[in-house]
């Protein structure tokens, strides 16, 4: 049955291609999970719409899909539409010539995106990539309960945060702050925000230039060794280097009691919504942005995280199917469907004037911060380790689980970065 | 094939004569698919150890730079004395553990059937599901150390630079001393009942048994399951890559993690062959090394008359 409807249409399908020279059509590469849901809703409404340009989507695992694109990139064998982070990467295809000049075909969509989304997928003044599904600011989290009965508050800035931590131990909390050590990127959270507040966007704009002893200038060494105080203080109890995660570990510290606060992507405030609905709907649970750093030289609204996922075109594919999958860009990337299939799933597209629709949407409250967070940053700083080539993001992430672990200090963390440079 | 062939009809025709050997021909297969799978994907990485590539961009002459290079990394270097230091231990835990075990199941008491059947068990899991289980049960806030209310097992197991390795010591002797107890067991089955009759007549208790008859009886055994486990330890990689990534720090970053991250996190295709070439010779040199110490090559029975 399945065989008999399927056949006709694959026939109609080649027939429908003009030439016949039997290029492939476009195809597209996301990530499974997340917006995946939105990813789908997209591309279906699209090839209903446009039978001569379809887009065939497949999906992959995160860390499956990093492996699998860059062979498939590096042996020609790219989808036309591909799915990345920008950062370093796509710096890299640029470099190599792997994919297409979107400033003119995808103007107008880029117009419509947050300035501070948009300039992530821009290389010397040139469109590379365009965000295709919402932003993922990372922010605190804190379980009221917890800093109540310690007769302590959400901190405005460090030496806040430092007090709390003290009255969080002294009131039998252990580790005051979770931190998946074990997974080390959300250590890089840490280091990241410290820098950005200490430093402002320069301080790590100098690493991704690859200024030399860009490590070692002083506001790095200063934010370094802020983790390694805090690290002293206790601020993450002793067992955090096997906290993991990937299946939540650190948030449910924090929803559990055993935690006060926790610095994570606004990608886990859902599973919050699942794992502790009573706290969330009690008013338990309060979010906010990273502390201040009295006298550091970042604007307080900067934030950190993934300002979005990216397509690229592939300059591999046939014409038709970058015209297809430039059409796509233009045209169906944040329609008004396209918002509300992300909405729908509590995910805040950066799309300047949307403020009305998400006051709307379910848990319109924590959308809005998201939203204005992201609207409002004067830097949206992506994600260091998608920041700097791979080679210097894995010593990156080893040498910053060593800071945390005490084996290194500051000094030795930023003299053996910058011997990445 | 012809002289095979001759060979095998003059045996068929001379019972007495010296037995002629299976044909060469039936090696064909394995030595093909060896080829294929080995020997060619070895060339590969002998010949990419010496470019620079990144994996998307055009290879590059490297000449010795890639091998000077992980010479000199302290990384690299920390993870070969890891990759021994696991090695070592991995040995030391799961050898006598298993030539026990293997020899109490090899009795044929009581409840011995349905005890190895329970001891076979975790071999049937895969390494994945066994790392992710053993970090939820070592997780210092909700794993088993809570459940059971017992503080002494709710240690910072995985996440301590000094215990670690220790742990993941213990997680892959408990997948797989299953195996290595198999073996032991089948070895012990096969020493003659005559030996110990014997040895009882002439007054031997167990503890003089054992290590009169069985050890000396089990030496092939011995070198058999060594060999491997000392092979299996020194290429060991899924089990410590799911349950700790290498970490805390370096310190659980063995040899094949090393390669892998190099080459599939780092993008530096180069260095990783380095490490890959390295650990192809230090695997075959060590069970050639144990092979030769032991004089198992000889491989004679050790039963008379056979």
């Amino acid at each position: 049955m399945a065989f008999g409807v399927a056949a006709p249409l694959l026939a109609a399908g080649c027939g429908n291609r003009p030439g016949g020279s039997g290029a492939d059509g476009a195809t597209a590469w996301a990530l499974t999970g997340g917006s995946e849901e939105a990813f789908r809703q997209s591309f279906d409404s699209w090839n209903a719409d446009h039978s001569d340009q379809e887009i065939t989507a497949e999906y992959f695992a995160n860390d499956a899909y990093k492996e699998k694109i860059r062979t498939a990139i590096g042996s020609g064998n790219a989808p036309t539409l591909i799915f990345g982070w920008a950062g370093a990467t796509l710096a890299d295809y640029v470099e190599n010539g792997y994919v297409e000049d979107l400033t003119e075909s995808t103007a107008d969509l880029v117009e419509r995106v947050l300035p501070s989304v948009a300039a992530t997928g821009t290389i010397d003044g040139q469109v590379y990539a365009v965000p295709n599904n919402q932003s993922q600011p990372v922010l605190m989290y804190y379980n009221n309960d917890v800093l109540d009965a310690a007769g302590t508050q959400v901190p405005e800035t460090w030496d806040d945060l430092l007090s709390a931590v003290d009255a969080l131990k002294s009131n039998g909390i252990d580790a005051p702050i979770a931190l998946a050590g074990q997974s080390v990127w959300p250590e890089l959270m840490w280091i990241s925000y410290l820098a950005e507040r200490v430093g402002g966007p320069e301080a790590f704009n100098r690493v991704v230039a690859g200024e030399a002893g860009a490590w070692t200038h002083p506001d790095m060494v200063t934010a370094a060794g802020m983790i390694t105080e805090l690290v002293d203080a206790g601020g993450f109890g002793d067992s955090f280097a096997s906290v993991v995660a990937d299946a939540g570990a650190d948030q449910a510290l924090v929803y559990t009691g055993k935690s006060g606060m926790i610095l994570q992507g606004s990608w886990i405030y859902p599973d919050f919504i699942t794992d502790a609905p009573e706290l969330v709907s009690g008013g338990g649970l309060a979010y906010g942005p990273f502390p201040q750093v009295d006298g550091g030289a970042g604007d307080p609204s900067n934030i950190v995280g993934n300002p979005a996922n990216f397509w690229s075109v592939s300059a591999d594919g046939s014409e038709e199917a970058r015209e297809a999958a430039t059409a796509y860009l233009s045209e169906a990337v944040y329609d008004d469907e396209h918002i509300d299939s992300l909405l729908s799933i509590g995910a805040v597209p950066p799309v300047i004037g949307l403020e009305d629709r998400i006051a709307e949407a379910e848990n319109a409250d924590f959308l809005s911060l998201n939203y204005e967070m992201v609207r409002d940053a004067a830097n949206f700083q992506l994600s260091w380790d998608q920041a700097i080539p791979s080679d210097q993001a894995q010593e990156l992430l080893n040498n910053l689980s060593q800071l945390f672990l005490g084996d290194i200090d500051a000094d030795q963390f930023c003299s053996a970065m910058d011997a990445t440079l | 094939m012809t002289i095979a062939a001759k060979t095998a009809s003059r045996g068929a025709r001379n019972r007495s004569a010296r037995p002629a050997g299976p044909s060469p021909w039936m090696a064909a297969p394995a030595l093909i698919i060896f080829g294929v799978f080995a020997i060619v994907p070895l060339f590969g990485v002998v010949a990419l150890s010496f470019v620079d590539w990144d994996g998307l961009g055009s290879l590059s002459w490297a000449g010795f730079d890639n091998w000077t290079e992980a010479a000199s990394d302290p990384v690299s270097r920390n993870a070969l004395w890891l990759t021994i230091k696991l090695t070592v231990l991995c040995v030391l835990f799961q050898a006598p553990v298993s030539l026990l075990l293997g020899v109490f199941l090899a009795g044929r008491q009581r409840y011995r059937a349905l005890l190895a059947t329970l001891f076979f068990l975790p071999l049937l899991f895969s390494s994945a599901a066994v790392a992710i289980t053993f970090t939820a049960l070592l997780d210092p806030n909700f794993g088993v150390g809570t459940a059971l209310d017992a503080d002494w097992l709710s240690q910072n197991w995985l996440g301590d630079p000094e215990l670690a390795l220790y742990v993941v010591v213990f997680v892959i002797g408990w997948s797989f001393i299953p195996f290595h107890t198999l073996i032991y067991q089948a070895g012990t089955r096969q020493i003659p009942r005559e030996l110990y009759e014997a040895a009882r007549m002439d007054g031997a208790g167990p503890a003089s048994q054992f290590f009169r008859i069985t050890l000396p009886m089990l030496k092939y055994t011995i070198v058999t399951s060594t060999t491997l486990m000392t092979v299996g330890s020194l290429t060991y990689f899924d089990l410590i890559f799911v349950l700790t990534g290498g970490g805390p720090g370096n310190a659980t970053r063995v040899l094949p993690l090393d390669m892998y991250l190099t080459g599939f996190r780092s993008y530096d295709m180069g260095k990783a062959s380095v490490l890959a070439v390295v650990l192809v010779a230090v695997g075959l040199a060590v069970s050639l090394g144990l092979n030769r110490i032991t004089g198992a090559s000889r491989m004679d029975s050790q039963s008379e008359g056979s």
